[in-house]
C-alpha cells in the first residue's frame, strides 16, 4: 500500500506513477488525505486503465486500484 | 471526469473575465490579477519595503483567499495541516517572488500579458516552462519536503484571519498604511468591486483546483493536460477580450509594466516555474491551498512578502522599458543586484533540490 497522506500535488500522484512503472500491479491501494489528491490519483489511474474505488477512512481516502 | 473538466474551463474563463474586467475598473494594464505583484504591494502597503509606486492593500488577494476558504469550508475540503518544511518553503516562497518581480509578475500575470500581446511573456513562458522541467528532474529523483499532520484549526485560518484584520484596518484608517499616490500601487479598481470578483475567483480556483505550474508540470509529468485546460481557457477569453476591447499591443517593446530585457525576463521566469514545481503550486495555488488549511502554504505566502520586501529593498525587481523624451526607447531590466540575486536564487533552489532528493532514500 502507498502512504500518501500529508502530501500535496503532484507527490501522490508521483509515487503512483512509480510503482505502476516499477511493478505495474494489478490491484494497489493508495491512503491520501485530501480531495484533491483523490481527484488527481484517480484521473491518473483511470488513463493507465485501472478502476478506483474510493473508500472514506475518517478523514482521509483509501483508494483501491484495480485492473 | 468530463464534469471535472469543464469547472476547469469555466474557471479558467471567469479569471479571464474577471481580469479583464478589474484593468478595465482601475487596475494597471495587463495585471487583473498578479498574485506576486499584488502580495508585493500588500508588503509595501504594511512598511516592509518602502518603494512608493508599489503600495496598496490589494483587495484581489484578500478576496481570493476568503473565497477559497468559503469553498474549501462549504465542501469540507478545509483541513488544517502543516509540518513539512516549513522553513524550506519560506525561502522557496522569498526565490520565487525574487523571481516573479525580476520578469514583472507572477505566472498568471505572465498568462494575462501574454494575451495582451506582450511577447516578452512568451519569452517568460519559455523560461517557465524549462523551470517546471528542471523541478520535475528532481521530482522524480525523489525529491519531497515530506508530509504534513494534521493540526488544530487554527493554524489553518491563520491567513484568512491575518488578511481580513489588515482588509478591515484599511477600510476604517486607510492613513495607517503606506498607499502609493503614484505609479502601479495607486491604479485600481473599486475597493469593494475587486474584493467581490475576487472572491468569486477565489472560490472557483479551490473548486477547480486552478494551478499555472501544475498545467504544464502535469503535462510533463503524466501527459495530464487537464490542469492546462484552465491555462488555456485564461490566455483564450483574455485574448478574446483584449482584441475586442482594444487592449491587443503586440510586440516587445515598451510593453504595459514589463521590459524587454530577453535574457532576465526567461532566468527570472525559470525561478518561478522551478521554485513552484518545488512548492506543489504557483502562488495563486499557494494562497488557495493556504485558505483551505495548508499552514505550509501560509509559511509560503509570508516567504514571498519576505521576497517582495527583499526585491525592493535590495533593488532587485526589474524596472519597466520607457520612452524618454527624445522619443526612443530605454530598455528596462535588471540591475547588478538583480543579476546576482537570479544566480543566488538558482545556487538555492539546487542545493534544496538536491538535499530534498537525497532525504527520500534515508
Amino acid at each position: 500500500m502507498i502512504d500518501a497522506r500529508g502530501l500535496l500535488c503532484p507527490m501522490p500522484v508521483v509515487m503512483v506513477q512509480k510503482e505502476v512503472k516499477k511493478s505495474a500491479p494489478a490491484a494497489l491501494e493508495v491512503l491520501v488525505d485530501n480531495r484533491c489528491a483523490v481527484d488527481n490519483v484517480s484521473r491518473f489511474a483511470t488513463n493507465q486503465g485501472y478502476a478506483v474505488q474510493v473508500e472514506e477512512q475518517g478523514a482521509d481516502f483509501l483508494l483501491k486500484l484495480s485492473k | 471526469m468530463k464534469k471535472e473538466r469543464w469547472i476547469v474551463v469555466i474557471a479558467g474563463i471567469a479569471v479571464g473575465i474577471a481580469a479583464l474586467l478589474l484593468q478595465k475598473l482601475g487596475n494597471p494594464a495587463n495585471m487583473g490579477f498578479c498574485i506576486a505583484c499584488f502580495e508585493r504591494d500588500i508588503a509595501g502597503a504594511l512598511g516592509l519595503h518602502s518603494a512608493a509606486k508599489v503600495q496598496y492593500i490589494r483587495p484581489e488577494i484578500v478576496g481570493i483567499v476568503l473565497g477559497a476558504f468559503g469553498m474549501s469550508v462549504a465542501r469540507k475540503e478545509f483541513r488544517s495541516m502543516a509540518g513539512s518544511s516549513p522553513a524550506i518553503r519560506f525561502v522557496l516562497g522569498a526565490v520565487v517572488m525574487i523571481g516573479a518581480l525580476v520578469f514583472l509578475g507572477c505566472p498568471l500575470r505572465m498568462v494575462l500579458r501574454l494575451g495582451g500581446g506582450d511577447l516578452n511573456a512568451l519569452t517568460a513562458l519559455v523560461g517557465f516552462a524549462i523551470g517546471v522541467a528542471l523541478g520535475i528532474v528532481f521530482l522524480k529523483k525523489g525529491f519531497t519536503l515530506r508530509r504534513s499532520y494534521d493540526t488544530p484549526k487554527a493554524e489553518g485560518t491563520v491567513l484568512p484571519l491575518v488578511l481580513t484584520g489588515i482588509f478591515i484596518l484599511f477600510l476604517a484608517v486607510p492613513a495607517v498604511f503606506r498607499l502609493s499616490t503614484e505609479g502601479p500601487g495607486s491604479k485600481h479598481a473599486p475597493v469593494l468591486i475587486a474584493l467581490v470578483i475576487a472572491i468569486v475567483v477565489g472560490a472557483l480556483a479551490q473548486r477547480a483546483r486552478l494551478c499555472m505550474v501544475g498545467g504544464i508540470r502535469d503535462m510533463m509529468l503524466f501527459r495530464d493536460a487537464h490542469l492546462l485546460w484552465g491555462f488555456v481557457a485564461i490566455l483564450a477569453t483574455v485574448l478574446v477580450g483584449n482584441l475586442a476591447l482594444g487592449g491587443f499591443k503586440l510586440g516587445f517593446a515598451a510593453q504595459p509594466i514589463a521590459h524587454s530585457s530577453h535574457l532576465w525576463n526567461l532566468l527570472g521566469m525559470v525561478l518561478v516555474g522551478w521554485g513552484s514545481v518545488l512548492l506543489g503550486g504557483c502562488p495563486l495555488r499557494q494562497l488557495v491551498l493556504a485558505a483551505s488549511g495548508s499552514g505550509d502554504a501560509t509559511v509560503t505566502v509570508f516567504g514571498m512578502m519576505a521576497g517582495a520586501a527583499l526585491a525592493h529593498n535590495f533593488s532587485l525587481a526589474g524596472g519597466a522599458d520607457s520612452v524618454n523624451e527624445a522619443g526612443a526607447l530605454v530598455v528596462g531590466g535588471i540591475g547588478t543586484n538583480g543579476k546576482v540575486a537570479v544566480l543566488i536564487g538558482f545556487a538555492v533552489l539546487l542545493v534544496i533540490s538536491l538535499v530534498h532528493s537525497r532525504l527520500k532514500e534515508e
